[in-house]
């Protein structure tokens, strides 16, 4: 297992070095500048953006200012200023002061970790995951227990919706619902401190994913129901909550609990457009934003935190499954 | 020794999108205690089929016993609530099945579902029940049973599992052993294993058993009657010796006659039965068997036979004695 989780860390090395390559090339290759103004307002004059430049390091050439960004270079001083390989992600060009890893992972004062923008968007992505498995898996059991009747229909249909209409536009819906109509939630609450305004967010956010955790239970539920030791089981007479519960739910789980981990990954990662509606203060709408103002090192910082993440969810994948399924051994 | 099992006129159907077929028609046995019942017939015949139908085992939609009773102990099990048939399914009637390999849960340890039924059927702790396990866990071969509770089954071999499955089924010490083709999937050393496993703990428990077969030569040595099904009907009963002397239907005398005999001198030619199993998508009006005999009359065309007595305790549904060629 050790040796395993080594060759999988190792693995990353590649992933982070292709990532931040193209990340790189598309940024720069995007008109405009970090020093850009919106047209309207009043723009940075040259002098003051030659002196940024130099700076930053932004007047060196491509290869340099690339290498700078995931090796180090030296100052003006002399002095070797590491980077990414010491974990620095550079400091941003728009928020003065401070660096990327402080933007995305420093609370606000006397509080804890979980109130940095990581951690709302982590917290974000727990409970949207949370909604997706207490609805999906039961929703998928059922379905498949009750195949061709009228609840599995019913289920069918939401889990279509789930899985056809893009989240932003099940937003929208939902918003001028119990939003602009019900007035049962704020459209942008003033503090996110209260439980009960995450819930819009979260459900929004989840809905795709119940409806995938739904369809994948209900599938492997009825690939399960099939199984020759479904019939050994009710030989030996057991009752068929037992069956249902011992034998068929735990084989069905395994695939779809191998998917929760990606799903976790890719609801932390996918939120921007759900943040960027509810102006939650979230790496997400961070991660907008930054693209809006060409903030090289935000947008590079925080794609490299996504890349991670999706790698990271799926080495827990082949983990979860040794612990699953005892057939599977790692190494 | 009294009737311990009765089956009369079972009738089971499979609804499908060709039809409705008619996979078990109108099958009757009796099983006394401590007998040995073989069902011996091809791919698809029904036997599997009728002994399930027996147990409710049948999946369902699309399956559906539609005629019959099948009477264990006087009471029948086609009739008795969901938790009455439960309390015999693995307590009195239990099953080994054909394929060990996909019979076993794959994610729970051998000792766990070995003891099930005695969890469900003795009320047993965990405790007692692993004790029982062990105990009958080497009653039927496994070495060092107390280090294998915790075991899987891809940890076993396909014998091993077999063996396994066979203690399962006789944990709560059933009255009657029904084996679904138990030997099928193993290869021939570790079948006469098995064989000779099933007759040592028949003889020490003394349980019947219905043992279901498409070998003829595994049968041999074991049941002490035997009943041969085609096409969804059993068209010869016997005792076994008689059935191997005194074939009396066209169909078993075919299976024998395709079976290699090792006391053969000289060389002779396998004979196989041309044609192919029937449809049975409906109920044929003429014997099932007609098409592919060689024995067929004008009469089988006409009328299905029935099973007719032909010595005490032998019967078989045909209308032609295929030792003189002439109808009964």
């Amino acid at each position: 297992m050790g040796k395993f989780l080594l060759r999988r860390m190792l693995w990353l090395i590649p992933v982070i070095l292709v990532v931040s390559t193209i990340t790189f090339v598309l940024m720069h290759a995007a008109p405009g500048g970090p020093w850009d103004r919106d047209l309207s307002a009043r723009q940075v004059d040259p002098a003051t953006q030659k002196m940024l430049n130099t700076y930053y390091g932004l007047d060196k050439p491509l290869w340099r200012q690339f290498t700078a960004y995931l090796v180090g270079d030296v100052d003006s001083e002399g002095k070797f200023d590491c980077g990414l390989i010491c974990g620095d992600l550079g400091p941003s060009y728009r928020q003065r002061g401070l660096t990327i890893q402080q933007i995305l992972f420093m609370p606000p004062e006397e509080k804890s970790v979980i109130y940095s923008r990581f951690g709302y968007s982590m917290r974000l992505g727990i409970y949207s995951l949370l909604f997706a498995i207490i609805i999906g898996i039961p929703a998928g059991v059922i379905s498949a227990l009750k195949q061709n009747t009228m609840v599995d229909y019913v289920s069918l249909f939401i889990v279509t919706i789930g899985i056809s209409v893009p989240n932003f536009v099940m937003a929208i819906f939902l918003i001028i619902i119990f939003a602009s109509t019900l007035h049962m939630v704020s459209i942008v609450p003033r503090s996110w401190d209260e439980i009960s305004v995450w819930v819009l967010p979260a459900v929004i956010l989840g809905f795709g994913t119940m409806a995938r955790t739904a369809r994948l239970t209900r599938a492997s539920m009825l690939e399960t129901m099939r199984q020759d030791y479904i019939r050994t089981a009710r030989s030996k007479g057991l009752s068929e909550r037992v069956v249902i519960i011992r034998h068929m739910i735990k084989n069905s789980l395994i695939p779809v609990v191998t998917i929760l981990g990606p799903a976790l990954a890719g609801l932390v990662t996918g939120s921007f457009i759900i943040e960027t509606m509810f102006g939650f203060p979230g790496m997400g709408r961070a991660y907008v934003t930054a693209i809006g103002q060409r903030d090289y090192s935000m947008i590079m910082g925080t794609t490299l935190i996504y890349a991670v993440l999706v790698a990271l969810a799926n080495v827990s994948v082949d983990v979860v499954y040794v612990f699953l399924d005892p057939r599977i051994r790692l190494d | 020794m009294s009737e311990l099992l009765s089956v009369q006129g079972l009738e089971t159907q499979f609804r499908t999108r060709e039809g409705i077929v008619h996979a078990v028609n109108g099958v009757s046995f009796g099983l006394k205690e401590g007998e040995t019942l073989g069902i011996v017939g091809e791919s698809g015949c029904g036997k599997s089929v009728t002994v399930m139908s027996m147990l409710r085992l049948i999946p369902s939609p699309p399956g559906k016993v539609s005629a019959g009773k099948a009477l264990f102990q006087g009471k029948d099990l086609l009739k008795m609530s969901d938790d009455e048939i439960r309390h015999i399914r693995g307590s009195q009637i239990s099953m080994v099945f054909q394929d060990p390999m996909t019979s076993f849960n794959p994610v729970l340890t051998i000792g766990r579902q070995v003891s099930e039924p005695l969890e469900v059927h003795m009320g047993m702790n965990r405790k007692q029940a692993d004790d029982r396990v062990v105990e009958m866990l080497t009653k039927v071969g496994i070495p060092n049973p107390r280090d294998r509770l915790n075991d899987y089954p891809h940890q076993f071999s396909g014998g091993m599992r077999q063996r396994v499955m066979i203690a399962m089924a006789l944990v709560c010490t059933p009255q009657v052993l029904i084996a679904d083709e138990p030997t099928t999937a193993l290869d021939v050393t570790i079948q006469a294993q098995i064989v000779e496993l099933a007759k040592r703990i028949r003889d020490d428990l003394g349980m019947a058993i219905i043992w279901i077969t498409h070998d003829l030569g595994v049968i041999a040595g074991l049941a002490d009657r035997l009943a041969v099904m085609y096409g969804g009907y059993i068209i010869e009963t016997a005792p076994i010796r008689d059935v191997y002397a005194h074939p009396s239907h066209p169909y078993t005398l075919g299976l024998l006659g395709s079976l290699p005999r090792m006391d053969e001198s000289g060389q002779r030619r396998l004979v196989s039965i041309d044609g192919l199993p029937p449809v049975l998508l409906e109920k044929p009006n003429f014997c099932p068997f007609a098409p592919r005999c060689k024995y067929v009359v004008e009469r089988c065309w006409k009328e299905n036979p029935p099973l007719m007595q032909i010595s005490p305790d032998h019967t078989a549904a045909c209308w032609v004695n295929p030792e003189t060629g002439r109808e009964r």
